[in-house]
C-alpha cells in the first residue's frame, strides 16, 4: 500500500514539475511586443512553413502565430465541420476547398484587404474549385508523376503512363496509396480525364490497373519517398513534393510528368468561416504573398511555390528544373481534381479496394 | 540450461532495442535522412533546443499522458475491483465486454464518436477533452492487467481478514490493494504506452491550444519526418532510462530495509 | 459487515458503471445508430446485407482474424520463454523495465528504423549475406509484417505472463523437481496451467487490438495484408463514409464479444484452494 502511495504521489510531483516547466517555456515564448495581443491559430500540415518565417511574422506584426497540425484534407474537414474549436487558416488541397465551399465552412474573401495577389501565377488562380478565387489563395502546387532511379530505368522510356504496363518492370513498381490517384493515371493512359463519371470508362480503367498487378512491388503511403530513396523500388507513381523529398536524399533518383498528362494539385490557404481573428489571417496571406517570404518558404518546403514574383528570385538551378517548374505544353495537359460526390468517391474506392485485394 | 535462458534474454532485447539504436544513431548524423551516414554530428539538437514548439508539445504530452494515465489506473483498479464482486455470471461478462469495447475499435472510430460527443455536449475542445478521451480509453487496458491478479488472489486471505475484525476499507488498503499492486504497476505503464503512442483520438479531440507528439510526428510524415525528432527521442529515451534506473535503484533500497514482503508473511 | 461490503461493491460498479456508460455505452449507440442511417435512404439493414455480401470484406475479416491470431501466436512464443527468463534474474524489475522502455518511442519513427533495418542495404541483409545468404527481399512480405507487429505487441504479452509467473509459489515447482518430473515436466504440469491468466490476459490485450491494425500493413507489408482496420480507416478518412465505417466497427466489436464469450470458461467453481 506504501509503495501504491509513494508512486502515487512521485507520478502527481512529477507532473507538477513539467507543469511549471510548461509555463517557464510559455512566459518565455511569450511576445513583448504583441500589443494587439491576438493570437492567430493556423491549421497546416505538419512542417508545412519555414519556421523562421512564423516569428518574422510575429516580430512585425505583433500577432503571435500557433501553429496546429493535420496529416489529410479529410480529417481537416471533419475538425473544421465538427467545430468546438476555431481555426483562423487553414489549408486544404483543391478538391477539398470546393467540398469546404459547398459544405459552408468557409468565409468569403474580401479582396480589398488582401494584397499582393498580383505576385501568384495566373496559371493557378480561377481553378474550377474556386472561381474567381472567392475563397482561397494558392499556396504551393505540384504534379503527379513517375519517380525513377536513373541508375536502372532510362527516363526516355517513360513517356506515357502506358509505360508502366511494359514487361520489363516485372516487381518493380512502388504506387503511392490512393484511388484517385491510381485509377486517375490509369484513366489518363487510355485518353480519359481524372474526372470521369462513366461507370463503363470507370470499369475499363480497373481492368487495365488490374493487369498492372505483377509489376507492382507495393502500395504505400507517405513513407514512399524513403523506399525510394532506399532503392526499394526502381520506380514510383507518386506527387511531385514526395518525388522532391527522395530526390534530396538519394541524387540517383529523378522525377518525370508523363507527356499524356497528369493531375494538377494546389495547397492554398483559406479562412475557415468559423475563424476568430480574421484580421490576423488576412495579415498572413498577404505576408506570405510577399515575393521574399515566399521564396524564402519555397527554399525551405522544396515544393513548387504559385507566387510568380517569388519563382523569379528563387536560384536558377531551381527555376530550370523542368520536372518540378514543367514547361508550358505540361502545364496545359495538367488536370485539377474536382471534388466528386459521395457516390463516385465510393465508386472509384471501391474499385482500387478490388485491385489491392487482387494482389497476392 | 542458463546458457539457453541467456541468449534467449539476448535475443529477445537486442530485438527490442535494434530499432531503438538505429534511430538513436542516426540522430548524431550530420546529413537529413535515417539513411547512409554522413558524419557525427550535434546539428539536430541544435535544431532541437531552438525548436520552443517542440518542446512545449513534448511537454504537454507527457503531463497528459502522466495525468491520464494516472487517473485511468485508479478508476481502472475500481472498475476491475466491480467486476470482481461482480457475482451474476451474466453481468460479469457484459462488464468485461463493453470493457473491451474501446480496445477492439479502432483509434478512427473512438477518435471520431468522441469528437461527435463531445461537441454534441458542447465542450470547448482542448487539453480537458483530450485528457477525458485519453482516461477513457486507457481504462481498459488497465482492467485486464488488474483483474487477472484479483482473481488469483487467495480468496481465503480477504475472508480471514474480516473474520479477524477488519473493517471493509481495512482489508483493501491492507489486503487486496497489496496483493494486487504488481497489476496495477503494469496497467499504469501500459496505460503510459498507449497514451504516448496515440495519434487519433487525441487529434479529433483537441482544440487550437493543444497538441501532442504524436500528433506532430504523424502530420509531418507528409513533408518527410526530420531526424530532429529523432534527437527529441534519444533525450526522451535517456531520461526515462534515468529515471528507471532512479526508481530502481530507491526501490532496492527500501527492499533491503524491510526484508519480508506481505506475501512471504501470508505464507 | 456483509452490507458494507455490498455498498463498497456498489460504489465500485457506481463509478465504473458511470464511465462505461459515458464513453463505452454512447459511443456504441452513436455507432450502431450511425451504421444503420443509410446516407440518403433512411434508418436500413443495407450496409449489413452490403458488409456481408461482399466478396472483399468478407476476405478481409478472415485476413484479419488471421493475421491477429498469428500475431498473437508469434507473440506469445517470444514472450513465455522471455517472462520466465525475466523472473530468474536477479534485478528482474529493473529488466522488466526495460521491455517497456522501448514502447516509448514514437510508434512512426520506429517503424521507420525498421525500414532501414530491413531494406535493401540495411543491416539485416547485410548480415545475411556475410553469412552467405546473399540479399534477399524483406520488406513487403507477410514476414517482416508479423515481425514488426509482433514487435509492438510484445511488451503487452509479457507484462502480463511476467506478472502471473511471479504468483506461482516457489516451492510448486520445487517440490514437482523433488518427486522427479524432468524440467519439461514442471514447466508443462505445474508452471505452464499456474501461469494460465497471465497468458489469457496477454492474449486478449494482443489479439483484440491486432483485429484492427492498419498502419503496419501498409508501411512494411505494403498493402499485401489488407485487414478491416484498413478498411475501417478508409472509410473514415478516405471516402468519409462513416456510416459503412461504423458498420464494419459494429462487426468487429460483435466479433470480439463473441470470442471473449467463447474463450472464457466454465470452471470459476473448480478455481480456488491451492494452497
Amino acid at each position: 500500500m506504501k509503495k501504491l502511495l509513494m508512486t502515487f504521489l512521485a507520478v502527481c510531483c512529477l507532473i507538477l514539475a513539467l507543469l511549471g516547466l510548461d509555463f517557464a517555456l510559455t512566459a518565455s515564448r511569450a511576445q513583448p511586443s504583441s500589443q494587439k495581443g491576438q493570437t492567430l491559430t493556423f491549421y497546416n500540415w505538419g512542417d508545412y512553413i519555414d519556421p523562421s518565417i512564423l516569428s518574422d511574422f510575429e516580430k512585425e506584426t505583433g500577432y503571435k502565430v500557433n501553429y496546429q497540425t493535420f496529416d489529410s484534407n479529410e480529417a481537416m474537414y471533419t475538425k473544421i465541420q465538427q467545430g468546438g474549436t476555431n481555426y483562423d487558416l487553414a489549408v486544404p488541397s483543391d478538391y477539398m476547398v470546393a467540398k469546404m465551399k459547398k459544405a459552408g465552412l468557409l468565409a468569403k474573401l474580401d479582396k480589398s484587404k488582401l494584397t499582393g495577389m498580383d505576385n501568384l501565377n495566373k496559371q493557378f488562380l480561377n481553378q474550377s474549385f474556386d472561381r474567381g478565387n472567392q475563397y482561397s489563395v494558392p499556396y504551393f502546387w505540384g504534379t503527379l508523376g513517375i519517380l525513377y532511379n536513373t541508375k536502372r530505368v532510362k527516363g526516355s522510356d517513360l513517356t506515357s503512363w502506358s509505360s508502366l504496363w511494359s514487361d520489363r518492370y516485372k516487381n518493380r513498381l512502388l504506387l503511392v496509396d490512393s484511388a484517385r490517384d491510381i485509377l486517375g493515371m490509369t484513366l489518363l493512359s487510355q485518353g480519359k480525364s481524372v474526372n470521369d463519371q462513366n461507370k463503363a470508362d470507370l470499369a475499363a480503367a480497373q481492368g487495365k490497373l488490374s493487369s498492372l498487378m505483377p509489376n507492382v512491388k507495393a502500395i504505400v503511403g507517405d513513407e514512399l519517398k524513403i523506399y525510394m530513396a532506399q532503392g526499394e523500388g526502381d520506380l514510383a507513381v507518386t506527387y511531385s513534393g514526395e518525388a522532391k523529398n527522395a530526390i534530396e536524399k538519394n541524387s540517383d533518383l529523378a522525377y518525370t510528368v508523363p507527356e499524356d498528362g497528369s493531375n494538377l494539385w494546389l495547397d492554398n490557404l483559406v479562412i475557415p468561416k468559423s475563424a476568430e481573428h480574421k484580421q490576423a489571417a488576412y495579415a498572413l496571406i498577404n505576408y506570405l504573398n510577399r515575393p521574399d517570404v515566399a521564396a524564402k518558404n519555397a527554399k525551405y518546403i522544396g515544393y513548387a511555390t504559385a507566387n510568380q514574383a517569388a519563382y523569379q528570385q528563387l536560384p536558377k538551378s531551381i527555376q530550370n528544373d523542368k520536372a518540378f517548374y514543367p514547361k508550358q505544353a505540361i502545364l496545359d495537359k495538367l488536370q485539377v481534381y474536382q471534388n466528386f460526390n459521395s457516390y463516385w468517391t465510393q465508386a472509384y474506392n471501391d474499385a482500387f479496394l478490388e485491385f489491392k485485394l487482387g494482389k497476392s | 540450461m542458463k546458457i539457453i535462458e541467456r541468449s534467449w534474454l539476448t535475443f529477445c532485447f537486442f530485438l527490442l532495442y535494434a530499432p531503438i539504436l538505429f534511430l538513436v544513431v542516426y540522430s548524431f548524423n550530420s546529413g537529413e535522412a535515417m539513411q547512409g551516414f554522413a558524419g557525427f554530428s550535434f546539428v539536430h539538437y541544435q535544431e532541437l533546443w531552438q525548436d520552443t514548439r517542440l518542446l512545449q508539445i513534448v511537454l504537454n504530452t507527457l503531463i497528459l499522458a502522466l495525468s491520464a494515465a494516472l487517473i485511468a489506473t485508479v478508476i481502472g483498479t475500481i472498475g476491475a475491483l466491480a467486476i470482481y464482486r461482480t457475482e451474476r455470471q451474466l453481468l460479469k461478462q457484459s462488464l468485461l465486454s463493453l470493457n473491451n469495447v474501446l480496445l477492439v475499435s479502432p483509434d478512427v472510430i473512438i477518435g471520431a464518436a468522441f469528437l461527435i460527443l463531445m461537441t454534441a455536449l458542447g465542450l470547448k475542445l482542448g487539453f480537458l477533452t483530450v485528457l477525458m478521451a485519453h482516461v477513457a480509453f486507457l481504462i481498459p487496458i488497465v482492467v485486464l492487467m488488474v483483474l487477472p491478479k484479483l482473481q488469483e488472489m487467495n480468496r481465503d486471505l480477504v475472508l480471514a481478514a474480516s473474520d479477524l475484525g477488519a473493517k471493509p476499507t481495512e482489508v483493501l488498503t491492507k489486503v487486496t490493494l497489496p496483493v494486487i499492486t504488481p497489476g496495477i504497476f503494469a496497467g499504469f505503464f501500459m496505460a503510459l504506452t498507449y497514451s504516448l503512442d496515440d495519434f487519433a483520438v487525441t487529434f479529433f479531440v483537441t482544440g487550437n491550444g493543444f497538441s501532442t507528439l504524436a500528433v506532430e510526428v504523424y502530420s509531418r510524415a507528409r513533408q518527410g519526418v526530420s531526424l530532429e525528432i529523432n534527437a527529441l527521442s534519444t533525450i526522451m529515451l535517456g531520461l526515462a532510462f534515468i529515471l528507471v534506473l532512479a526508481y530502481y535503484a530507491y526501490s532496492q533500497k527500501r527492499r533491503g530495509q524491510k526484508p519480508t514482503k506481505l506475501k512471504e508473511k501470508v505464507k | 459487515m456483509n452490507k458494507t461490503k455490498k455498498r463498497f461493491t456498489e460504489a465500485y460498479l457506481g463509478i465504473y458503471g458511470l464511465w462505461l456508460l459515458a464513453f463505452v455505452v454512447a459511443p456504441l449507440l452513436l455507432l450502431l445508430i450511425q451504421s444503420l442511417n443509410v446516407p440518403g435512404k433512411g434508418f436500413s439493414l443495407e450496409n449489413y446485407r452490403d458488409f456481408f455480401t461482399s466478396g472483399p470484406y468478407l476476405a478481409m475479416t478472415v485476413n484479419s482474424i488471421w493475421y491477429a491470431f498469428l500475431i498473437t501466436v508469434i507473440t506469445l512464443a517470444i514472450s513465455y520463454p522471455l517472462a520466465i527468463c525475466l523472473t530468474k534474474l536477479k534485478h528482474r524489475q529493473f529488466w522488466l523495465l526495460l521491455v517497456i522502455l522501448p514502447t516509448w518511442i514514437n510508434l512512426l519513427l520506429k517503424t521507420y528504423a525498421f525500414i532501414g533495418l530491413l531494406g535493401k542495404g540495411g543491416l539485416l541483409n547485410q548480415a545475411l549475406s556475410s553469412m552467405g545468404f546473399g540479399h534477399s527481399q524483406l520488406l513487403f512480405t507477410n514476414g517482416a509484417f508479423l515481425l514488426v507487429a509482433a514487435y509492438i505487441e510484445l511488451p503487452f504479452m509479457v507484462l502480463p505472463i511476467y506478472n502471473a509467473l511471479l504468483d506461482i509459489d516457489p516451492l510448486l515447482p520445487a517440490a514437482s523437481r523433488d518427486l522427479g518430473a524432468s524440467s519439461f515436466d514442471t514447466l508443462k504440469k505445474v508452471i505452464w496451467p499456474l501461469s494460465m491468466p497471465g497468458v489469457k490476459t496477454g492474449v486478449q490485450t494482443v489479439f483484440i487490438p491486432s483485429l484492427s491494425l492498419f498502419m503496419i500493413t501498409r508501411l512494411i507489408g505494403g498493402n499485401k495484408v489488407i485487414t478491416l482496420g484498413t478498411a475501417i480507416e478508409e472509410h473514415f478518412l478516405v471516402t468519409q463514409n462513416w456510416s459503412f465505417g461504423s458498420t464494419i466497427g459494429v462487426v468487429l466489436i460483435i466479433a470480439m464479444a463473441l470470442t471473449m464469450a467463447l474463450t472464457t470458461d466454465k470452471k470459476k467453481t473448480r478455481k480456488r484452494g491451492r494452497k
